[in-house]
């Protein structure tokens, strides 16, 4: 979709300003309803039994003592879960319908085994302690790269690695081989002046959202039903749940409640299709809200990896070949983001030659779900860690040394598209002129700058829009507002129909009420819901206009639609006083029914979003702590609807990225039991643990949405893991190889290394 | 489960004594409401202890402060006389989680949660607090080091709880100071902690000193080794390092989630150091 006109020079009167979001009064006061706040009359309270093994044969489940227990009203298996047709065409459904309910085998600590629904919590628990199950526990393995040798535990005796035309036809945990590139590499190696290679991992962080996973199924006698629940997509959930179950799609709607936090790990279900289970067989409503134990022993972390980077450059800082090998492990099923992590490693630069290979593995951890830009943020860490020693090396200036082969509007990207407009140059230089970067740094402090890249989604969106009686407009989008998106919604409606931002009220609407969206992924919403919600404001304004000029009795085309009102098109049209929209409104009835507007769409166009991170951090030297001083992000938003929702989408993605570089990270213990599955010992950062994140928004139009809109949501965690390393590095004269940079690691790290790196 | 409130400390020995199943007591409730609800523990009974004022109060008694099992640690800490005398008790008790944790958690359930990890309890112990007891049998003091027998363990008899702590009574030149380790600022639990207090002459010389260490074995340790190494020392650096040195030797922890044996041998050295530091600085300012 072409640019109406140079954004540039358009004014806005309701986008770009600062608005009260529509949902804040609600969530301060605690009126909002989550996921957890729904009842209903003779609700049943449902319960999962957890696989206390990280891999282990299922022999047998006695759920007979659970059953006889008075208040049990229902219990499911995998049993319950049958061989429909639809499920075993779609393997990712077939894996869904695996990791929702073990079947043979229990593959992680925490996979649901069985369940139960029961008038009260209290005999729920009771319950699931009666159900007998006989494992026959297995060999495990957790680590992706002991997953990747030929003597490891198989998990699933189906997988051979595709993408190998010589893969051998044996059982493997190894799903998946990638490969991506161009030119010559080993030329490229040749020609540099200055080669680095370093061996990187990162752990398994989660996606951490405040709000455990909830939800509330109602299957009534004629097999038609509602599910209420916190999630980032309403109509996956339908989807998903209505054939995990065997029903067809129109019997079950779905309605999404207030969503705290997801970040990408409500894409998918996990209790969902199991409280449908629970109730059809129940006949009443249950009830299933996670404790935090399980979001993290059964809920989807983001993969851990083993990342090793190789890049030469000349002494001009030209890079002239850039090398990665990426192991993935995304726990239990084939499907970690390793695809993404090798086509976002190289993204920001243009080198001359380019091999990057990934590996999929599967390993006796829970199925990963996305987490924010999945994929990108632990091989953009292994990549600007090389970029910025690279820098060193040579002697240039990091920020210059990027600049110098920065991905630029028009360039062929690493990964294969050519780039449209896009605002890298403009984040590096914007960070360049800032004060932080010339605040002269104390002993034990270093800085670090890195910059990232994250592709952005369009798919699929329908909004509709429809006018009330008084004029103001009633807006039902299909996309969950993780972020603040409704009220950039309202300021888009309402800059398009000229009317005051309070004049909107968007809803996030049931699956029964609109057509089909994707799931709020991929940064997808201000973009794609936003472009749908601008043309059903025109298509709403052009049925104004025709409504008018039936009243005025013109042509159709002779009205026009400004600041809200409709007004005769030229001289010619006649001499008409404007019409307001609330006139208009109140005329509705007479000039032909109800007003409304909508589009449905298959975006295309979601232009990438780029940004740079700046950071200084402090280092005790005796205990390895890292203190974060300073941090600055620059980040494109091509234009920001609700420039606070964006600087907080920058800021949120950053503080989820310190965390993953300093602290957060699945233990595991020796059975493959993971020892810290609550928020005391996954340590995400608290408030306390940072300064002010400073953010600069940089406006360079994506000219795939009329008013210049890219997303923002997700680029903001890519940068942080290996902006925070290099500040490490420059601050202690040794480079972190390994995520977190826990205090033990980097006190290890400090004393292996009392060499300082000859170029840092 | 049947909750209780009494509003005597009789009245809460006779509730605790007659109960046939699991009694708990409630004080803060920061420990225990957590366990509850995380399915840790399921009690029979447990006894509020908010109701009773006598355990709602921090009093100057004739050999010491008394502070009751019911003072939260932000109580303790807006009490000018406890901050100024004990420091590092009160700094310790100011580190319990968060502040809004710190509104409700008492030292008295930090004692008697009995984690080795506990903030106050080896602030207590190297201030030599005595916790007084009352049970069935009547009122005992004992050294607050006796209470915990091991992690969640303590030496309290069936009907006993901890009713109030007295900080005893300083010499002149005397203080204290706490200082642990956690990877973030707060919301966390001790990878180290260690408590120190010392007493120094006109000439600032150590002359006496206790050292106790948090997180680094099942119980809280005294570190004699490490007291020694300060006494007749201005606490110069060879004294600290011998003090440190002592302190990562008598350290005898485990590889877990929130450290590893090496690093919390040398952390517990290094915040030895710098606590012995802060206190003897604290106890010149007291001569």
């Amino acid at each position: 979709m072409p640019l109406d006109r140079d954004p540039a020079d358009r004014t806005y009167k309701v986008v770009g300003h600062r608005h009260n979001r529509p949902d804040g009064i609600d969530k301060v006061t605690g009126r909002a309803k989550f996921g957890a706040d729904l009842a209903a009359p003779g609700l049943l309270h449902g319960r999962i039994l957890r696989s206390p093994h990280a891999h282990a044969r299922i022999k047998s489940i006695d759920t007979s003592k659970a059953l006889a227990l008075e208040g049990v009203k229902a219990i499911v298996t995998a049993a319950d879960f049958p061989d429909h047709p639809q499920v075993l065409e779609d393997g990712e459904l077939t894996n869904i319908r695996y990791n929702v309910m073990a079947r043979e085998k229990a593959l992680y600590d925490g996979h649901a085994v069985a369940a139960v629904a029961a008038s009260n919590p209290r005999i729920a628990a009771k319950a699931l302690k009666l159900i007998e199950v006989d494992y026959e526990v297995l060999p495990h393995v957790v680590d992706v790269e002991l997953a990747m040798k030929d003597d490891a535990p198989i998990l699933h005796d189906h997988i051979r690695t595709e993408g190998m035309e010589d893969a051998p036809d044996c059982p493997t945990n190894v799903a998946e081989r990638i490969e991506l590139g161009y030119g010559d590499v080993e030329a490229g190696f040749a020609e540099a002046d200055v080669v680095i290679e370093r061996q990187f991992r990162t752990g398994a962080a989660h996606q951490g959202y405040i709000e455990p996973h909830a939800c509330l199924a109602n299957i009534s006698g004629d097999g038609s039903g509602d599910l209420w629940c916190c999630t980032q997509g309403q109509f996956m959930v339908r989807d998903v749940c209505a054939q995990l179950n065997g029903m067809d799609v129109s019997k079950l709607r779905v309605t999404p409640s207030e969503i705290g936090g997801g970040f990408g790990g409500k894409t998918t279900v996990f209790i969902e299709p199991v409280a449908v289970a629970l109730s059809r067989k129940a006949g009443k409503p249950v009830k299933i809200v996670m404790n935090r134990g399980e979001v993290f022993r059964a809920t989807g972390p983001t993969a851990s990896s083993a990342i090793w980077v190789k890049m030469g450059c000349k002494r001009d800082g030209t890079i002239t070949a850039a090398q990665a090998e990426l192991k993935y492990q995304g726990g239990a099923f084939p499907g970690s983001p390793v695809s993404m992590g090798a086509m976002t490693a190289f993204a920001c630069y243009q080198p001359k030659t380019l091999k990057a290979i990934g590996w999929d593995v599967v390993t006796n951890r829970p199925k990963q779900a996305a987490y924010r830009a999945p994929g990108a943020p632990m091989a953009a860490f292994a990549v600007e860690s090389i970029v910025e020693e690279l820098a060193h090396t040579i002697g240039m200036d990091p920020v210059d040394f990027r600049l110098k082969n920065a991905a630029t509007s028009g360039s062929k990207s690493a990964y294969g598209p050519t780039y449209s407009d896009i605002g890298l140059v403009e984040t590096l230089e914007a960070v360049k002129a800032h004060p932080n970067y010339a605040i002269k740094l104390g002993p034990n402090q270093g800085r670090g700058v890195a910059s990232g890249f994250w592709f952005n989604f369009g798919g699929q969106t329908a909004v509709t829009l429809n006018l009330n009686i008084d004029g103001t407009v009633a807006l039902s989008v299909g996309t969950p507002d993780i972020g603040g998106s409704r009220a950039s919604m309202c300021a888009m409606a309402a800059e398009e129909l000229g009317i005051p931002y309070h004049h909107v009220q968007t809803i996030i609407a049931d699956t029964g009420s609109l057509g089909f969206n994707d799931v709020t992924d991929g940064s997808r919403v201000t973009f794609a819901s936003g472009l749908a919600t601008i043309e059903a404001a025109r298509n709403a304004a052009k049925v104004l206009c025709e409504r008018a000029a039936k009243i005025w009795g013109i042509p159709a085309d002779a009205v026009t639609w400004e600041n809200g009102c409709a007004v005769p098109a030229g001289p010619n049209a006649g001499e008409f006083p404007p019409m307001t929209i609330k006139e208009l409104a109140k005329k509705a009835g007479e000039t032909g029914g109800p007003i409304a507007g909508h589009f449905e769409v298959s975006a295309d166009g979601a232009g990438p979003s780029f940004a740079t991170h700046l950071v200084d951090a402090e280092v005790d030297r005796e205990t390895g702590r890292i203190t974060i001083l300073r941090y600055l992000i620059v980040q494109d938003a091509g234009k920001a609807v609700s420039p606070a929702y964006v600087e907080g989408q920058m800021q949120g993605g950053a503080v989820q990225g310190i965390g993953w570089a300093l602290n957060e990270e699945y233990i595991y213990n020796d059975k493959g039991v993971m020892e810290n599955p609550g928020f005391l010992d996954y340590r995400v950062p608290v408030a306390s643990d940072l300064p002010m994140i400073d953010t600069q928004i940089v406006e360079v139009p994506n000219p795939g949405h009329p008013y210049g809109v890219r997303g923002v949501g997700e680029t903001s965690i890519v940068p942080p893991l290996g902006a925070v390393a290099n500040a490490v590095a420059a601050a202690v004269g040794a480079r972190p190889e390994e995520l977190p940079m826990s205090p033990p690691r980097l006190l290890k790290l400090m004393k292996e290394q009392a060499q300082p790196l000859a170029a840092e | 489960m049947r909750y209780e409130s009494p509003t005597t400390v009789e009245a809460a020995v006779t509730l605790l004594a007659n109960e046939a199943g699991k009694a708990h007591i409630l004080a803060g409730g920061t420990d225990l409401l957590v366990r509850l609800r995380s399915g840790f523990i399921e009690p029979d009974l447990i006894v509020d202890l908010k109701r009773i004022d006598a355990l709602k109060s921090i009093t100057m008694e004739s050999d010491g402060l008394r502070v009751g099992a019911a003072v939260p640690s932000a109580m303790l800490n807006e009490h000018a006389d406890a901050v100024a005398g004990w420091p590092g008790v009160c700094e310790a008790a100011i580190l319990i989680g968060s502040t809004q944790v710190q509104g409700r958690a008492t030292i008295s359930g930090n004692l008697c949660n009995a984690s080795p990890a506990a903030d106050s309890v080896p602030a207590m112990v190297a201030a030599r607090a005595i916790a007084r007891i009352s049970g069935p049998q009547g009122m005992r003091d004992v050294p607050v080091e006796e209470i915990a027998t091991g992690p969640g363990k303590t030496s309290l008899a069936k009907g006993e709880f901890v009713d109030s702590i007295l900080l005893p009574k300083r010499a002149p030149g005397t203080s204290d100071a706490y200082l642990r380790f956690i990877p973030r600022t707060e919301m966390d639990i001790a990878v180290v902690g260690v408590g120190i207090c010392v007493t120094v002459d006109k000439t600032g010389t150590c002359t006496a000193a206790r050292v106790a260490l948090g997180a680094v074995a099942a119980k809280i340790l005294v570190v004699e080794a490490a007291a020694q190494a300060l006494i007749g020392t201005k606490g110069d650096e060879a004294a600290l390092n011998a003090l440190a040195a002592a302190c990562s030797a008598a350290a005898t922890p485990i590889d877990d989630k929130r450290g590893t044996v090496a690093f919390r041998k040398e952390i517990a050295g290094t915040l030895a150091k710098r606590a012995a530091k802060i206190a003897l600085s604290r106890a010149e300012k007291n001569l």
